[in-house]
């Protein structure tokens, strides 16, 4: 080995020597700083594990969740070339089976009840790989047999159903054969919205339910001879797929899809984690700030003795990097336990068993990223190593150079900006998308900077000197040497604004649905009317003593052609500016001569009633237009039924989505397709919960066809997905707020060893145990108040913002849940310093300053 | 006799609020190897400042400071600190021992940034000479302020120093331990054939050097030879 080589192992090992031999009586207060990191980090890994279990776990199960090797499905009876291509693909396989599935009433028979439900009508031995969960356990076979339904579990238990019980279907009645714990590829979510009911293909006819015009997808499920030709046959008849509109599924398609939707949440969750984790690393850094500035005298001894800056540097770089795997590895090991937890509070999300084994990667890439994030951000105050004079060990260096004027201090700010910028890039996978969350996070961290130093500022210019010695003490603990005002602002703040906007946001959804309920508004739906049961279901309604508010015809048409462009055109021509998805696709119209009060003509003239022998001029949904590529005037052509009908773009209009009543992107004038197949939609509103029950038990005895929305039933569901939404937000965002506090005790206690001299100087000069944590109390309280009330403004800000650009509803915060939420943080706030500030008042004075010397 | 310490019209201005403050005005004397010297002077006449620029331990604003034959004008932080570890030990008023270090520690650091492989052992040897053989494993705060300079003066001798700077070495002590840290410094000077350049107010203390120099205002006002002065 060379000298210099020997020189220079010698040195590195003088420096891991000395960060080791400095850190001995300090090490409990280093743990402390890195406490920050370690929710963060526990988040992260926690986060990190659950991905990669449920990577696994979709690879592993991804046949179940698709239950055959391929699926056709279509939204329309098969025509004779999709009938074709059924059989053809029926001819390579070792099974086939059908399903039909729509939205439909049934009956409990039992006790009366009603409620939609997604019906399926099975045939064939499907599922091909895994089974249709039930109790009993035969029951998921049995019931293909006979007249008999599998029927959700929720439902089981919503109406008290046991199994024998009987459910109607339209006409016929089912015996339950079986309780439906788990359909392959169902998640708990889905099962909320619209609760599966089987029953056998067989006995669909006599339900009465498949009617023409009725809304049934078709879904048709093989089991390959060869399975491993299963992609290359579906690639292979894509555009003849596409000709006779039907879509297709495979184990690896839907592999690829849930691991996409599933990865998108995993990324949205590890920046809910990353931003307790930077919230955490902002008070290493400041931690850090304030243990350098204790360690000056140190470094300049060092520096005097003949040590380098670089050394001096090193020696400190080391023991944070030291505490940083610490800390770090202890966040790991805390998110592989919380990871256990993931799978229940995801459970309902996830359309596949989760396990949860302990994923190495998760916990390498956890302490990798917390080592190298707490010592970023530790940089900060660590670069100023460099500029300890060893003049410091005669006395304080009068030319200390501005942090300001340092540019390693500014290559670090753009270092750590970078990270947070490239970490949200990585999951946000757009730079509009990482832009708004960089801005989002900085902007929140810049406004309760800047309100932590207006208070700072307020509290000095206008200092109440004529209070009383404890009120301007506690005050002017705000703005001593080495406060914590900024820090702790920041960090109680940030997890403030979290709980807020979740509260917020969860009051806007509900609104937005509530808003419905208003007085005048409808708030029952009653659909899937055939044209000849019209009047009859009108007269119903009307018999029970309940208004007709809307009735409105529907037709299924299909757009055949833009400016003579058809599908085939632009399949054959991609320079052709239409959309393709939109040709050949069907949507549903009506026809009526006068705008409702929740459309509003942007372009064009609206024409209500077609004069004879003119093309129709259409009214199309302004969105819907802009995604068709057509202007006013363009000329399209619909198919309705088999009929071709030429249209002229009359008019766009602007609609008010968020109201219950039908609005539709493609409104004919009278007089054009009045005479189409149709079916009907009516609304009406029912008093309360009794009357609706009665309504729809009338109605769907004399009309099973018939199904029926009631808004209670909307807002039952979605009260219930939002308490499984809130409960994984709640979660999630419970990380920043948990960091938030131990930011909030690592830095009172930190604070504590900045304040400990002068509270003992105090107990000395007669201070009681009460003066001194009432003087304490209030400083926190002032803390407290502004870091919990700015977080509240911030959330206010941001909420406004969803209200009004994204969910489009009024804005109406409850102000008492806010004040209420003020209150009870700059509580907290009091409670975690005066807890952690206790030790300085029970231990005699002389003690304290023995020890902490 | 050699000159290891040459001061030539070396002055020191600081930025204060704004406004430059003149703290040193162009002091200039030699220093000849294996002498004693000390700087007296009232408070605020700039001694300490001076022995901070004589000892690099900060860049003088105008003349020139020839060290063990390095000019340290030029030199910047980091080769200051390595003329240091080569040829300077430090003793300071209120001792300046690393708190987290042992006293055996403290004594080793400056053995260890030579990269001496037998620090331990050399620092075991200089603790023994102070009379702390027994205390090396104690940090600072369990000993008291007499014992805290002693293991001050080994660790200023630890590297074989050229010259050795004293700021008020007695300052912090009462008379007892200030008369037994003398005679150790002292001996221990005469010992390793080390010049001592010290700061101080006690004049009984000055008297025991070979040389006075005395400061007022920044300037030096005169600069005597002592009859009995300790070699």
């Amino acid at each position: 080995m060379t000298t210099d080589r020997k020189h220079i192992l010698r040195a590195t090992g003088w420096i891991f020597r000395m960060a080791w031999r400095d850190s001995r009586r300090n090490r409990s207060r280093l743990l402390l700083f890195i406490s920050s990191i370690v929710i963060g980090i526990a988040a992260l890994v926690a986060i990190y594990s659950f991905g990669d279990n449920l990577e696994r776990d979709i690879d592993d199960q991804a046949a179940t969740l698709v239950g055959a090797d391929v699926v056709l499905h279509s939204n329309r009876l098969l025509d004779d070339g999709a009938q074709r291509i059924v059989d053809s693909i029926g001819a390579m396989s070792l099974d086939h089976a059908e399903e039909q599935s729509f939205a439909s009433m049934v009956v409990f028979t039992g006790n009366g009840g009603t409620r939609l439900v997604q019906v399926r009508a099975l045939g064939g031995a499907f599922p091909f790989y895994g089974t249709l969960e039930t109790t009993p356990a035969a029951a998921g076979t049995t019931f293909r047999n006979h007249r008999q339904a599998l029927v959700d579990k929720t439902l089981m238990l919503q109406f008290e159903a046991e199994v024998g019980d009987s459910i109607k279907v339209g006409d016929l009645l089912f015996e339950i054969a079986g309780r439906l714990e788990q359909a392959p590829g169902q998640s708990g979510i889905a099962t909320t919205v619209a609760p599966p009911v089987f029953i056998p293909l067989d006995y669909l006819p006599a339900t009465g339910l498949n009617q023409k015009g009725s809304r049934i997808n078709y879904h048709h499920y093989f089991r390959l001879k060869d399975p491993a030709r299963a992609d290359a046959l579906t690639d292979g008849l894509d555009s003849l797929l596409e000709v006779h509109r039907m879509g297709y599924d495979t184990i690896s398609s839907r592999k690829r899809e849930t691991g996409r939707s599933f990865s998108d949440l995993n990324k949205f969750l590890s920046l809910v984690g990353f931003v307790a984790l930077l919230l955490g690393c902002i008070g290493v850094s400041s931690a850090v700030h304030i243990y350098i500035k204790e360690k000056l005298n140190s470094i300049a001894i060092l520096r005097c003795l003949g040590a380098s800056s670089r050394q001096a540097f090193l020696i400190y770089l080391v023991q944070l990097l030291g505490v940083g795997f610490v800390g770090s590895a202890a966040g790991a090991l805390l998110g592989t336990v919380i990871q256990q937890l993931l799978p229940v509070v995801f459970a309902d999300f996830v359309p596949v068993a989760i396990s949860s084994d302990i994923s190495w990667s998760a916990i390498g890439q956890g302490i990798g990223l917390g080592v190298w994030i707490s010592v970023l951000f530790a940089l900060l105050p660590l670069v100023g190593i460099r500029n300890i004079a060893p003049l410091n060990t005669l006395r304080l260096s009068l030319d200390a150079p501005s942090p300001i004027k340092d540019r390693w201090s500014w290559a670090i700010y753009g270092l750590i900006a970078l990270f947070v910028f490239g970490y949200a890039y990585l999951q946000l996978d757009g730079v509009v998308q990482t832009i708004v969350f960089t801005g989002g996070v900085g902007l929140a961290f810049v406004v309760l900077y800047a309100a932590a130093s207006l208070l700072v500022w307020l509290v000095r210019r206008f200092f109440p000197t004529s209070w009383g010695y404890l009120w301007r003490q506690g005050l002017s603990n705000l703005f001593r040497p080495n406060n914590q005002t900024s820090i702790l602002v920041v960090a109680v703040g940030l997890g403030t604004a979290f709980i807020a906007t979740l509260f917020l946001v969860q009051d806007m959804l509900i609104s937005r649905i509530s808003l419905s309920a208003s007085e005048h508004q409808p708030n029952m739906v009653l659909f899937d009317i055939q044209s000849a049961q019209k009047d009859a279901v009108a007269g119903l309604v009307k018999e029970a003593g309940l208004p007709v508010l809307d009735e409105v015809p529907i037709v299924t048409v299909q757009l055949e052609a833009i400016n003579g462009v058809t599908a085939d055109d632009a399949r054959r021509d991609s320079t052709i500016q239409v959309s393709r998805r939109a040709l050949g696709g069907e949507l549903r119209a009506t026809y009526r001569s006068a705008l409702t009060d929740s459309e509003k003509i942007t372009a064009g003239r609206w024409v209500g009633q077609a004069a004879p022998g003119d093309t129709a001029r259409v009214s199309l949904e302004e969105d819907y237009a802009q995604r068709l590529r057509v202007k006013i005037g363009d000329r399209l052509v619909f198919n309705v039924q088999g009929v071709r009908i030429p249209a002229i773009v009359g008019s766009f209009r602007e609609v008010d989505w968020n109201r219950v009543q039908t609005n539709f992107r493609l409104i004919f004038p009278a007089g054009v397709i009045d005479n189409a197949p149709q079916f009907h939609v009516l609304m009406t509103r029912v008093p309360d919960d009794v009357a609706s029950a009665r309504m729809q038990q009338a109605l769907v005895k004399r009309f099973p066809n018939v199904s029926i929305i009631d808004l209670g039933l909307i807002l039952s569901v979605l009260d219930e997905l939002l308490d499984k939404i809130g409960f994984v937000i709640g979660f999630m965002g419970g990380f920043s707020i948990l960091t938030g506090f131990v930011v909030l005790t690592a830095s009172v206690m930190i604070s504590k060893y900045q304040r400990i001299k002068e509270s003992v100087l105090l107990r000395t000069m007669g201070a009681s145990r009460r003066q001194i944590l009432a003087i304490t109390a209030l400083e926190y309280f002032f803390l407290g108040l502004i870091a919990s009330f700015t977080g509240v403004l911030l959330a206010l800000g941001g909420a406004w913002a969803l209200a009004a650009f994204s969910f489009e509803v009024p804005f109406s915060p409850r102000p008492a849940t806010m004040l209420l939420l003020v209150v009870g943080i700059a509580s907290l706030t009091v409670l975690i310093g005066v807890i952690n500030s206790r030790g300085i008042t029970q231990r005699p004075p002389l003690e304290i300053l023995r020890k902490e010397n | 006799m050699a000159v290891i310490l040459s001061v030539k019209e070396v002055g020191k201005t600081y930025q204060s609020a704004g406004t430059p403050l003149s703290v040193l005005h162009a002091i200039s004397f030699d220093v000849e190897a294996a002498s004693t010297v000390s700087i007296v002077g009232p408070s605020g006449s700039g001694k300490t400042t001076l022995l901070g620029l004589c000892a690099g331990l900060d860049r003088a604003s105008t003349g020139t400071i020839v060290l063990s034959g390095v000019s340290l004008d030029d030199l910047s932080e980091d080769q200051r600190a390595r003329v240091r570890n080569q040829h300077v030990g430090f003793v300071f008023q209120n001792f300046q021992l690393l708190p987290t270090l042992t006293a055996l520690e403290n004594v080793m650091v400056p053995l260890e940034l030579r990269g001496e492989r037998n620090s331990r052992a050399i620092a075991t040897t200089l603790l023994d000479k102070v009379g702390l053989a027994d205390r090396g494993h104690h940090y600072p705060l369990q000993l008291s302020g007499g014992e805290q300079q002693r293991v001050s003066i080994a660790r200023a001798f630890s590297n074989s120093p050229q010259i050795l700077f004293a700021d008020e070495p007695t300052g912090n002590l009462d008379a007892d331990t200030s008369e037994t840290i003398e005679k150790l410094l002292f001996d221990l000077n005469r010992d390793a054939g080390t010049t001592l350049v010290l700061v101080t107010h006690d004049l009984e203390l000055a008297s025991k050097t070979q040389r006075v120099i005395r400061m007022k205002g920044g300037t030096v006002v005169s600069d005597s030879r002592m009859q009995h002065g300790a070699r």
